[in-house]
């Protein structure tokens, strides 16, 4: 996973609320064995039309969101299933940050774990993001901070482990196998099976 | 004297290899890990990647349900899976379990069925474990008094070689449901509206616990409706407390602890229910009593009223605008006697033998309306059998619908089962979400007895019309 200290970039602004993956990647891209690849289908039946072609009112498809790393959705992003492919699609597509003031419990795990930053802003500062799209923003994981192109810093919660693992490329499996004693100890401890 | 936990609170210290601290989330330990297609081969790979095996291959169990084919000629016979992609996928999984040594019940397997049906079914779920999988309705398994809750692939990575997560503790919320649920009010109608009381958010961080007179008198498939549309209301997991119902439940299936180990099994299973005094960091009451038959009118599991009511009004909202456009509908309207097209009974919400029966019940000795496509899918090989047995799948193929081999189908339509563009389908699953069943499907979920309504009627149909 590559380090992520500092993004800036543009938003392009997605203002619904409620995102659920289904809408992210359809369930019918699923099939396959593989985790690459899968921008092409992000947000596939709302990008493109029946026969296939961009549809020009969808945000993704303007020219101005071409390059921007950073996307401003409505409260309760990506809720309903745990599919991975989610933030794979996004991050694959060029996305590294998703705004929101509230983010699905399993998306936000996925999301860390793909270097994908999901960022939990508070109402005020998120109404101006969801007014004024295409803001150039900047995302410090250091102070944990956003600053508006006003100057105005805002704070938004990390945990310190994500932002350790976030900032030096950690994968969490590499933590995980270095508690390799604890789990013995654990597992002969137990008496139940 | 220690203070008084929940059942939830009892479960995760169990399970605490390394406790949370401020810095570190906590290790947690995995009793129960169960896989299917869709969500393991990426897992599989980066064991491969990593030169690394399964830590406890014997607590991890295989089946297939998303995108196999229900067709029987599909299923046993040689015709191919039509979806050359979900061949692959089931191909890929078979080649995955031979290599790494886990036990799979494959395609033609007998026990095969949906892996939330066939965990509780096999006795392989059972209170006070913890239980992953990655799929978000692993919640179903809380029923049991286990805490199950669905992980992403890079989880099914972790539990692969480590038996373990990285979990932050959740926060507990508690739902006390008191009074007697009226006749033709079900499970279904009783989750549908708790997740319309507290919002497809309102449980996001939460484990929630269902409590209380209503849930006690709750059979085991009804718990279990309950429990799997939790992550529809945004919850980690759902759980309700193990008692004498579900001992009877589990008692004699093939994976619960048999003879001496059942009476041990027993006597820690009686620990867990919370303590009296235990602490929720939130509560909301429910009066069942008062609830009526439910259905969803929008595209997410929270924009649902009492299928005789109106469709809402929220001015200024563009995503509630959105979501009714996209279903054809309009503020103000009523769904009853809206035409339907076509009637899903399955899904490991609604696709166990109760579930079938309560269906068979109002489909027996009548037709459904001419024009209607009814495809009803038993959620396991077992549910089939049983009821088979019963004679249900006469009275389904009598009525007129389709009777098929058990699978996820039109739930999420991996397999191809899916809904017509523009149609309605009256659906016992748990998504509503646009193109959940097809592009352009407009998804109205309900409970079964609702679904059997609608079809004999081919209009939104309040099943008390027709008990």
């Amino acid at each position: 996973m590559e380090p992520i200290r500092t993004l800036r970039s543009r938003t392009v602004v997605l203002p619904v609320s409620d995102v659920d993956t289904d809408q992210i990647i359809p369930a019918r891209f699923l099939t396959t064995t593989t985790r690459e690849g899968l921008g092409k289908h992000l947000f596939a039946d709302w990008r493109y039309a029946p026969d296939g072609s961009a549809r020009p009112d969808f945000v993704l498809n303007q020219p101005q969101a071409a390059g921007c790393t950073v996307l401003v959705a409505g409260r309760n992003f990506g809720c309903g299933s745990s599919r991975e492919h989610a933030p794979w699609a996004l991050t694959d597509f060029g996305l590294r940050a998703v705004i929101s003031t509230q983010f699905a419990d399993i998306f936000r795990s996925n999301a860390l774990k793909n270097g994908l930053l999901p960022v939990l802003l508070e109402q005020d500062a998120h109404r101006w993001l969801l007014e004024h799209p295409g803001a150039d923003v900047t995302i410090d994981l250091e102070s944990t901070t956003l600053t508006l192109p006003t100057g105005a810093a805002v704070h938004f919660p990390l945990e310190p482990f994500a932002r350790y693992c976030l900032t030096n490329g950690v994968d969490e499996l590499g933590f995980l196998l270095g508690r390799a004693a604890q789990i013995d100890s654990y597992e002969s401890q137990r008496s139940r099976p | 004297m220690a203070a008084p936990q929940t059942l939830f609170e009892k479960v995760w210290r169990h399970h605490e290899v390394v406790a949370e601290t401020a810095d570190t989330p906590a290790v947690l330990y995995i009793d129960l890990h169960l896989i299917h297609e869709v969500t393991s081969p990426q897992a599989f790979t980066v064991l491969r990647q990593r030169g690394l095996g399964l830590r406890r291959p014997e607590r991890t169990f295989a089946t297939m349900d998303h995108s196999t084919p229900t067709r029987t000629e599909q299923v046993f016979g040689d015709a191919p899976i039509t979806l050359e992609d979900a061949a692959r996928q089931v191909s890929e999984l078979e080649r995955n379990c031979a290599a790494f040594g886990v036990e799979l019940l494959g395609l033609r397997d007998a026990r095969r069925g949906i892996v939330h049906i066939i965990g509780p079914e096999l006795g392989l779920t059972q209170p006070g474990k913890t239980v992953v999988c990655g799929d978000s309705h692993t919640s179903t398994h809380g029923a049991l008094g286990a805490l199950a809750f669905g992980i992403g692939t890079t989880e099914v990575g972790h539990v692969f070689a480590t038996q373990c997560l990285l979990q932050r503790k959740p926060r507990t919320l508690a739902i006390n449901v008191n009074g007697a649920l009226q006749p033709g009010v079900t499970a279904k109608d009783l989750i549908l509206a708790i997740i319309g009381r507290i919002g497809v958010g309102g449980g996001t961080g939460h484990v929630i616990e269902y409590r209380g007179e209503t849930i006690r008198a709750l059979d085991m498939d009804a718990r279990m409706t309950v429990c799997n549309m939790s992550i529809e209301a945004g919850a980690r997991a759902g759980m309700i407390a193990p008692d004498e119902t579900t001992f009877r439940y589990l008692a004699g299936r093939p994976r619960a602890p048999q003879s001496e180990a059942w009476a041990a099994a027993l006597e820690r299973w009686q620990q867990l229910p919370g303590d009296p005094g235990a602490r929720f960091d939130r509560e909301v009451d429910i009066d069942a009593a008062a609830l009526e038959p439910m259905m969803t009118f929008g595209t997410n599991p929270g924009m649902v009223i009492p299928i005789g009511g109106t469709i809402p009004e929220r001015t200024g909202d563009p995503a509630f605008a959105k979501s009714l456009a996209y279903m054809g509908f309009a503020p103000g309207e009523r769904i009853q006697e809206h035409p339907v097209n076509v009637v899903f009974v399955g899904s490991c919400t609604n696709g166990r033998l109760s579930d079938l029966r309560a269906a068979a019940s109002l489909l027996r000795g009548r037709k459904i309306a001419s024009g209607v496509h009814m495809l009803v899918v038993p959620g396991s090989q077992q549910v089939k059998r049983d009821a088979e047995a019963e004679g249900l799948d006469r009275i389904f193929i009598d009525a007129g619908a389709e009777w098929r081999e058990s699978g996820c189908s039109m739930c999420l339509g991996m397999n191809g089962d899916l809904v017509p563009k523009g149609h309605y389908a009256v659906s016992t699953s748990n998504r509503n979400f646009e193109g959940r069943q097809g592009i352009g499907a407009r998804t109205l979920l309900a409970s079964p007895l609702t679904a059997a309504a609608c079809a004999v009627r081919g209009r939104v149909t309040d099943p008390r019309e027709l008990l």
